[in-house]
């Protein structure tokens, strides 16, 4: 693809000093990265897409396997792969009137729990949780299960997510469209 | 032909189709027993079993099969049922075996099918090992084009040639863009479903005028998308699909063509050139591809190969395929009112490896559960099938461009993009299976 272009500013997050590092060390603590997965959940719930899609660096990955422990996006067909620009299109269709598969609109309640820290490359860090999520849509009702991999970045108080990686219990089933984000 | 009061031939007329068509459990029944067993059904593919002992477990209709390359060498389809209790011998989707044991009781039999051993042989008046009868069956016929492996339940009728036809140029035409001429299946399966009856599937992809409902939001999401946001190709490929689902209905009616052959298959023509899709001539993966397939068959030969710009060719009853990005869908029928979709993807033996990259970003677009483009198929087809419940309004309209079809020189019909002739076409095969 001749016209993809990536950002110059690939990484939005300046290089840390020894000082930074050990400042993101002392945030980066589980209560705090639980935290801010817990809140990201609630966007979601909440339907903020946008607030959610905010969440998001610049260059970020949004990955749904379709087969459990993929290794590759390129390789497989995943349920979904958004870089960046895809995922920006994916939550504006969201809010179009036309979406016929959000008419009416799911409505979802997510749990997060198991929450695993542990330092990752170039300053940024690895977070493992899993999570339960029921979707309620037009009179059915699907239970969603699965683990998720968040790459996160520190962005001032809080973090930014450079990658996401859902991987669902069922990933490999027949499984109905799937119009809600993880 | 009358069947528990069903007149067949009269639920299909010229420009409209009985609901019960669609809604009638009875009428599926029937469509198992008179089109799935006996028309040509696509099973899968050569790669799918390259040595002996590679299995691969998929349905003909409702009836559970095997696709296996047998000691011998030779690909065969199997009825996947024990000939002792009945039960499922291969459970896995897929795999290798040296010979197949049922769970029940052991039974065991080779990859021919052939029974090889059971458990207390001299319980038996005879010995059932030499019984033929006694083996997982061979389907009727199978045959093989160019790779793709299908089977017939019906001892009689028309060969695979004259089943598919002209369309088997669709089938040239995905495996000649590989510079060796050969495909393999890799990439993993989706593997969606929904509540709507299987006909809805194939009437929707060869269906020009739907996209600019149906996927009106993502058309018009693509359309407002920054493209100086980062993508790795994802973005990309997904938002020229997106954009290009939302041509006007004068592109559909001027450019495209869709054209219908016996036995109700079609595909249209001139939807996309690569040059809308991949932007081929800026895409350094696609140049070395054209260098790979010039190299491997002459310039001349490349361009003409590449010239072809097929969109969706479906073979009735059940298969769909797109050569440009080598995507295949096959149509489960499950109930009246639920299918599934398995779709698999091709690689191109020779082309630079990086050319699959594509294949699979295109594959997530538009045969992804989570595509925001096939999502609202899905649910659309499911309004149709909830819809149809009313039982007022017997019949459906298919009178787009009715009688409109022009005779084409491939031995089929011509319409434009905009046309409904694939449907009525489709249900000229249905009304001939289903009265025959």
């Amino acid at each position: 693809m001749a016209s993809r272009r990536r950002s110059k500013s690939a990484r939005p997050v300046r290089r840390a000093p020894t000082g930074r590092a050990a400042s993101l060390r002392a945030r980066a603590t589980p209560a705090a990265v639980e935290r801010f997965l817990v809140d990201e959940a609630r966007l979601l719930d909440e339907r903020r897409f946008e607030d959610w899609l905010a969440l998001f660096t610049a260059d970020a990955t949004y990955w749904v396997p379709s087969e459990p422990g993929q290794a590759d996006p390129l390789e497989t067909i995943s349920l979904i792969y958004d870089d960046r620009r895809l995922l920006e299109t994916r939550v504006r269709r969201l809010r179009h009137p036309a979406i016929h598969a959000q008419t009416p609109p799911s409505r979802t309640t997510r749990l997060i729990g198991n929450v695993i820290v542990a330092p990752a490359a170039a300053g940024a860090i690895a977070a493992t949780s899993t999570f339960q999520m029921v979707e309620y849509r037009r009179d059915k009702q699907r239970l969603w299960a699965g683990r998720a991999h968040h790459v996160l970045v520190p962005a001032g108080p809080t973090f930014r997510i450079r990658a996401k990686r859902i991987d669902l219990v069922n990933c490999d089933s027949v499984l109905d469209g799937i119009s809600v984000l993880f | 032909m009358t069947t528990t009061g069903l007149d067949l031939g009269s639920l299909v007329r010229g420009e409209r189709v009985h609901r019960r068509v669609y809604a009638d459990p009875a009428v599926f029944d029937l469509e198992m027993a008179r089109i799935f067993s006996r028309a040509w059904i696509y099973v899968g593919h050569e790669s799918q079993v390259r040595r002996a002992g590679d299995y691969y477990a998929t349905r003909i209709g409702r009836e559970p099969v095997v696709l296996v390359r047998s000691e011998d060498g030779r690909v065969r389809v199997l009825r996947n049922r024990c000939a002792h209790r009945g039960a499922l011998v291969v459970a896995d989707e897929r795999g290798h075996a040296a010979d197949f044991r049922c769970a029940y009781h052991g039974w065991t039999y080779r990859t021919d099918g052939s029974l090889l051993a059971v458990p207390l042989p001299q319980g038996y008046a005879a010995a059932p090992t030499a019984d033929p009868a006694l083996g997982l069956q061979a389907v009727a016929r199978s045959a093989s084009y160019r790779g793709f492996v299908f089977a017939s339940l019906a001892a009689d009728g028309p060969d695979l040639a004259t089943f598919l036809g002209r369309v088997a140029s669709s089938l040239d035409d995905m495996v000649e863009r590989a510079p060796d001429d050969a495909l393999e299946v890799a990439g993993g399966v989706f593997k969606h479903a929904y509540d709507g009856n299987w006909k809805l599937y194939l009437e929707n992809l060869n269906d020009g005028v739907h996209p600019n409902a149906v996927h009106q939001s993502s058309v018009e999401a693509a359309r407002a998308q920054d493209d100086t946001v980062v993508t790795d190709g994802a973005g990309e490929i997904a938002v020229r699909q997106m954009r290009q689902n939302g041509a006007a209905y004068g592109f559909w009616e001027k450019e495209v063509g869709l054209f219908t052959f016996p036995f109700g298959h079609s595909y249209l023509s001139d939807y996309h050139t690569d040059e809308k899709l991949v932007a081929a001539k800026r895409d350094p993966v696609f140049a070395d591809y054209i260098a790979a397939l010039e190299r491997a068959k002459g310039r001349e030969r490349a361009r003409a190969i590449l010239s072809v710009g097929r969109w969706n060719t479906n073979l009735y009853p059940n298969c769909s395929f797109m050569s440009q990005f080598r995507q295949l869908r096959i149509v489960h029928p499950i109930a009246v009112d639920r299918t599934e979709v398995h779709t698999f993807n091709f690689r191109m033996r020779g082309a630079p490896a990086r050319m699959f990259h594509d294949t699979i970003r295109f594959a997530n677009v538009v045969n992804g559960t989570g595509s925001p483009v096939l999502t609202d198929d899905l649910e659309t087809y499911g309004r149709i099938q909830a819809g149809l419940q009313a039982q007022g309004p017997e019949w459906i309209n298919t009178a787009r461009q009715f009688a409109r079809e022009r005779p084409d020189q491939g031995g089929g019909h011509v319409s434009d993009g905009t046309s409904e002739a694939h449907i009525r076409n489709m249900f000229a095969a249905w009304v001939q299976y289903m009265t025959a």
